[in-house]
C-alpha cells in the first residue's frame, strides 16, 4: 500500500453514476429520553450532490455524525458501497467517507500543507521505526504524499500559502483549506456540514464551484446547508429534516413547492383563519412598522 | 523609573507620541554617559573594589579583575560596544541589527545590577559601606550613570488609553500602573532584525562554531561558579546579557543562521558538548554535567509525550525508574535476587525493554482519558511504582527491589575494556569516573535528539501534533487516536528507560526515593514537566536548557535551603505570567506573531 495519486480523475474504484455509495436504513439517534433522529433513510448514488437541509435543531448534525462513526445510531445501519460501516471515526474514514465540520475544526498551529498531510493518514502506512530509520521507503512516500497534498491545495487554490499556519488563514480560505484535507483520504463520499456558514456571496459561489469540481472528479457529496439558493443551485437531490424526521426527499422543485416544509420552516397557519377585524389590525400595524423592518418572509435566503 | 512617578496627567510630563527618555536628561548626553559610563565600568573592574579576602573571589587586586568583576567587565565591554553602535561607529553595525538602543539599555543594566549586587554584597556581608575600596565606588557610580544615561535615550512613548472618570480610584490606580508598565517595556523594545545576509557556507559554519563555542563558555562558566555570589552574579549577568543581545536581533540572526545548518549546528552542539570534560580540571564539575545530562535527556523523553502528542504526564520519572531497576536487577549487584552480570548493551536493551512494556500497560488503560483526568491517572501510577518498589523486600513482598535500601554496589561499566571507573589519560587530559560516563551518556542523549527529531517529522509525528490539536477532528481525518498516543507514551517510557539503565550506574545504588513525584533534587516528576514547560514545548534545545537550569540553580544556590521549592514555584509563576511559550519557544509559536511576514522558508517540523 504506498501513496499513489489515485483519484485524480476517475478513481479505480470509483463506481458507475447511478450506483448506490451511501445507503442509511432507519437511522435513529437517543440521548436519553431525546429522540434526536428519527428512522431516517437516505441513499448517495455516485456522481450525485445531496442536499440535507432542515430548521435549526433538525438533527442534521447528529444524522452527519451517525454516517461518520462519531456516534454510533442507536437503531438502522449505514452502508458504504455496501459494507456496514464500523462504528469508529478513523475506520469510517479509511473506509471512504471524509467531512468537514460545522464550525470549522482545522489543526490551527501547523501549516496548511501538514494540515492536508494529517488528511493522508490513512493512505499512508509508514509507522515509527520506518520514521526513525528513514529507509528509502520513507522518503519515497513522504515525497509522494506531499506531492499529492500539494495537487490538493492547488485544486482548492492554497498552494501560495502552504507554508502559512493554519490559524493565520481567513475564513473562507480556512473552509477551504478543512475540504482539502478532507479530500487528502481519497473519499469516495464527501460530508460538507455547512460549507458556506458566514460567507460572503461570492465566497459562496467559489465554494459552490469548488462543490462541482469536486463531483467531476468521482467523489459524491452530501452537504447540509443553511443558504437555499446554494442548495438549490447545486443538488440534485435534496431531503429535508424537521424534528429528527425525514419530511420529504426529491429535487429542488419538489422540495421547494412543498407546503410541508414551507410550514416547517415559517410555521403553520392557525387553525381558524383570522377575521377580517383581525386583518385590518394587523395591516395597520405592519404599515406602521415598515420603515423599520425587513420583510419577514424570505428570511431563510438572506443569511 | 525615576520621573514616571510623577502623575502622567501633569503638564510637565511628555507629550504622548514624541520620542523622548524615561529620563530627563538630553539624549546625546545620555548617550555619551552611557557610552562612557561603560568604558570607564570596564576600568573600575581592574582597580581594587575592597580590601579584604573575606569576601570570596579576591576582588582586592589591581591590575587584573577577578570573580564578580569579571561578570562587570563582560557587561561593561557590552554597554561600551553598543554605545558605540548606537553612534553608528563602522565596524560596529553588525552589532545590533535591530537598532542599538534598546539593546543598550539592556547591556547597561546589566552592568548596573551585577556592579550593584556585587557592591551591596561586600557591604552586606563583611558589615558596613567602609569595606569598599575607591574602585567599589567607582564601579557604583559609573555603572549608574550609565544605566541613567542609556533610560534617557528616547523612544516611542504610547498612548494612553483614554480614563473612563466614572471608575473608582483603584480602577484608576490599575489603569496608571498599567500605563507606566507599557511604557516601560516600551522603553526597552527594539525593532525587528534586518534578516542575515547570505554568507559564503564556510563563514556561515564558522559563525555556528564560534556561537557554539561561546554557548560552551557560558556554560562552563555557569557550572564552574564555585560560590554563591558568583552563581547570582552569573544569573544576572547572563539573563540581562542575553536579553541585550536578544534586543540587538543577534538572536534571532544566530537562529536564522542556524537553522540553515540544522544538522552542522546538532553535530556542533554535541561536539561542544563533548569537549566539556576537557574544560574540567578534576571530575566534581564532571558530575554535575553527567546529572544534568540524564535530567535533560529524560525531560526530552518526556517533550515527545508532552509537548508533542500533548498528553500530560505526571508520573514519567517513574518509566526512569522502571529502566535503573531492570538494568541494575542484571548487571551483578549483590542485591540483585539474580546474580546475573550481563554486558551493557544488553542491560540498556532491558532497561529499555522493561520500561516499553511499562508504559504499555500503563497507557493502555490511561490513555482512553483526556486531559486533566490522564493526568492524575498517571501521577498515581507514578506514585504505585515507588511504593511497589518499597515494598517488594521480602517482607511485604516478594524479595526483587530490597525495598528502601535499594539496589546497591551496582559496579562500574566496563564496555571493550575501557574501565569507567578508573581515569584515563587522553592527551594530556585527565578524564575521570563522571567524564567517562558523561561521554556515555551523551551518546545516549544523541539518540533521544536523533528519535525526537526524526518521529516529529514524520506521519506519526504529525498524527501526535493533530491529536494535541484537536483529537475529534484527528479521528475524522482517520487517525487510530489511542494507538497514536500508545507510540507515543510507550516512546518516551523506552527512552527514559534507556536513561535510567546509564543513571543506575552512575548513582551505584537505586533507591526508591530517587523517583518522587515532587523533591527539591532533579530528576522527578514535577521538576521534569517543569523543565519541559520552562524551555519550551515541542523543541529540541528548550528542555534540555530547562534541565541545565532547573538542576544548577538549586544545586548553586545551597543557601535557599528549605525555600528551594518555594522558589522554584514563583519563578515558574513569573515565567508562566512573562514568557508562557518558554524559553525556547516553538517556531510554530513563533509564527503566530509574524502573520503579515512572508511564508517562512523552512519550519522544522518538530519546531525546533
Amino acid at each position: 500500500m504506498t501513496t499513489d495519486t489515485t483519484t485524480k480523475d476517475a478513481t479505480p474504484d470509483a463506481t458507475a453514476p447511478g450506483q448506490v455509495v451511501l445507503d442509511a436504513r432507519g437511522v435513529t439517534m437517543r440521548f436519553g429520553g431525546l429522540t434526536a433522529v428519527r428512522n431516517v433513510d437516505l441513499t448517495v448514488n455516485s456522481g450525485e450532490i445531496v442536499g440535507l437541509i432542515g430548521p435549526n435543531g433538525a438533527g442534521k448534525t447528529t444524522f452527519f455524525n451517525c454516517l461518520t462513526g462519531l456516534y454510533v445510531p442507536t437503531e438502522g445501519e449505514v452502508r458504504y458501497k455496501g459494507n456496514v460501516l464500523p462504528p469508529k471515526s478513523f475506520k469510517v474514514t479509511a473506509a471512504g467517507i471524509a467531512r468537514t465540520f460545522q464550525n470549522i475544526r482545522l489543526f490551527s498551529n501547523m501549516t496548511v500543507l501538514e494540515n492536508v498531510l494529517v488528511g493522508r493518514h490513512t493512505r499512508t502506512k509508514e509507522g515509527f521505526w520506518s520514521a526513525v530509520l528513514r529507509g528509502p521507503g520513507f522518503h519515497r512516500a513522504e515525497a509522494a504524499s506531499r506531492e499529492r497534498a500539494m495537487e490538493l491545495l492547488e485544486f482548492v487554490g492554497l498552494a501560495a500559502k502552504a507554508e502559512h499556519l493554519a490559524r493565520n488563514l481567513p475564513y473562507g480560505e480556512q473552509r477551504k483549506l478543512e475540504i482539502a484535507r478532507a479530500l487528502a483520504s481519497e473519499p469516495g463520499l464527501l460530508l460538507l456540514d455547512e460549507p458556506t456558514a458566514g460567507m460572503n456571496p461570492q465566497e459562496t459561489r467559489t465554494t459552490e464551484e469548488l462543490v462541482f469540481a469536486i463531483r467531476d472528479k468521482g467523489i459524491a457529496v452530501l452537504v447540509i446547508e443553511h443558504d437555499m439558493r446554494f442548495i438549490f443551485n447545486l443538488c440534485d437531490r435534496v431531503a429535508v429534516l424537521v424534528q429528527g424526521e425525514k419530511l420529504v426527499e426529491g429535487d429542488s422543485a419538489t422540495v421547494q413547492g412543498d407546503e410541508r416544509v414551507i410550514a416547517a420552516y415559517l410555521g403553520e397557519p392557525f387553525e381558524d383563519a383570522p377575521g377580517d377585524a383581525e386583518v385590518a389590525e394587523v395591516e395597520a400595524a405592519e404599515a406602521q412598522a415598515e420603515a423599520q423592518t425587513d420583510a419577514a418572509p424570505g428570511k431563510e435566503n438572506d443569511r | 523609573m525615576t520621573t514616571q512617578t510623577t502623575a502622567p496627567d501633569t503638564p510637565s510630563a511628555p507629550a504622548p507620541g514624541a520620542p523622548s527618555g524615561l529620563v530627563a536628561i538630553p539624549p546625546h548626553i545620555g548617550r555619551a554617559l552611557a557610552t562612557a559610563g561603560g568604558a570607564l565600568t570596564i576600568v573600575s573592574t581592574f582597580l581594587a573594589w575592597t580590601w579584604t579576602t573575606d569576601f570570596p573571589g579576591d576582588l582586592t587586586v589591581y591590575g587584573y579583575p577577578g570573580g564578580l568583576q569579571v561578570l562587570v567587565l563582560i557587561g561593561g565591554v557590552l554597554t561600551t560596544l553598543f554605545g558605540l553602535a548606537s553612534y553608528g561607529v563602522r565596524g560596529l553595525r553588525w552589532l545590533a541589527p535591530a537598532g542599538a538602543d534598546g539593546a543598550l539599555k539592556f547591556a547597561a543594566l546589566t552592568t548596573f545590577a551585577t556592579a550593584w549586587y556585587t557592591v551591596l554584597s561586600i557591604s552586606i556581608e563583611l558589615g558596613g559601606l567602609v569595606n569598599l575600596e575607591p574602585g567599589g565606588y567607582i564601579v557604583a557610580v559609573t555603572s549608574l550613570a550609565a544605566f541613567l544615561g542609556a533610560l534617557a535615550l528616547p523612544f516611542e512613548r504610547p498612548e494612553p488609553d483614554p480614563i473612563d472618570p466614572d471608575d473608582t480610584s483603584w480602577e484608576h490606580f490599575k489603569h496608571q500602573a498599567s500605563h507606566r508598565w507599557t511604557t516601560v517595556r516600551a522603553a526597552f523594545a527594539s525593532g525587528s532584525p534586518r534578516p542575515v545576509a547570505k554568507l559564503p557556507a564556510y563563514v556561515e559554519i564558522l559563525i555556528i562554531v564560534a556561537i557554539l563555542a561561546l554557548g560552551l563558555a557560558v556554560f562552563t562558566y555557569g557550572i564552574g561558579t564555585e560560590y554563591d555570589e558568583l552563581f547570582v552574579g552569573f544569573l544576572i549577568t547572563a539573563g540581562f546579557g542575553f536579553a541585550a543581545l536578544a534586543k540587538a536581533g543577534l538572536i534571532s540572526q544566530a537562529s536564522e543562521l542556524t537553522s540553515r545548518h540544522q544538522n552542522i549546528t546538532i553535530c556542533g552542539a554535541f561536539v561542544a558538548a563533548a569537549l566539556f570534560p576537557f574544560t574540567q580540571t578534576s571530575d566534581q564539575y564532571a558530575t554535575l554535567g553527567v546529572y544534568i545530562l540524564i535530567f535533560a535527556t529524560v525531560a526530552l523523553g518526556l517533550n515527545i509525550v508532552v509537548g508533542l502528542a500533548g498528553l500530560l504526564d505526571l508520573g514519567y520519572v517513574a518509566f526512569l525508574g522502571v529502566g535503573a531497576y531492570a538494568a541494575a536487577l542484571v548487571s551483578g549487584s549483590p542485591n540483585s535476587p539474580f546474580g546475573v552480570h550481563f554486558p551493557f548493551w544488553a542491560a540498556v536493551l532491558i532497561g529499555a525493554a522493561a520500561s516499553l512494556v511499562f508504559g504499555v500497560l500503563i497507557g493502555a488503560p490511561t490513555l482512553r482519558l483526556r486531559g486533566d483526568y490522564l493526568a492524575i491517572v498517571t501521577l498515581g501510577f507514578g506514585e504505585i511504582f515507588r511504593i511497589t518498589a518499597n515494598n517488594l523486600d521480602g517482607t511485604s513482598g516478594p524479595d526483587l527491589t530490597n525495598g528502601s535500601n535499594g539496589i546497591a554496589s551496582i559496579p562500574n561499566l566496563d564496555i571493550l575494556g575501557l574501565d569507567f571507573g578508573a581515569q584515563h589519560d587522553v592527551g594530556g587530559f585527565t578524564i575521570g569516573r563522571f567524564a567517562n560516563y558523561f561521554f556515555l551518556m551523551l551518546i545516549i542523549t544523541a539518540v533521544v535528539v536523533l528519535v525526537f527529531r526524526r518521529s516529529g517529522n514524520s506521519r506519526i509525528g504529525r498524527a501526535w501534533v493533530a491529536i494535541r490539536e484537536d483529537e475529534t477532528a484527528a479521528l475524522a481525518m482517520g487517525i487510530n487516536g489511542f494507538r497514536v498516543k500508545l507510540i507515543a507514551f510507550a516512546v518516551g517510557a523506552s527512552l527514559a528507560g534507556l536513561a535510567g539503565t546509564v543513571q543506575a550506574h552512575v548513582t551505584y545504588t537505586v533507591t526508591p526515593e530517587q523517583y518522587l513525584f515532587a523533591g527539591a533534587i532533579p530528576p522527578n516528576s514535577a521538576f521534569l514537566l517543569a523543565a519541559v514547560v520552562l524551555g519550551g514545548m515541542g523543541t529540541i534545545s528548550g528542555p534540555l536548557i530547562g534541565a541545565a537550569l532547573l538542576f544548577l540553580i538549586p544545586n548553586k544556590l545551597q543557601f535557599l535551603g528549605d525555600y528551594q521549592l518555594f522558589a522554584f514555584g514563583v519563578a515558574l509563576i513569573l515565567l508562566m505570567r512573562f514568557r508562557p511559550e518558554g524559553l525556547i519557544p516553538n517556531r510554530r509559536r513563533q509564527l503566530e506573531f509574524h502573520e503579515e511576514a512572508e511564508a517562512p522558508t523552512v519550519l522544522g517540523k518538530t519546531g525546533a
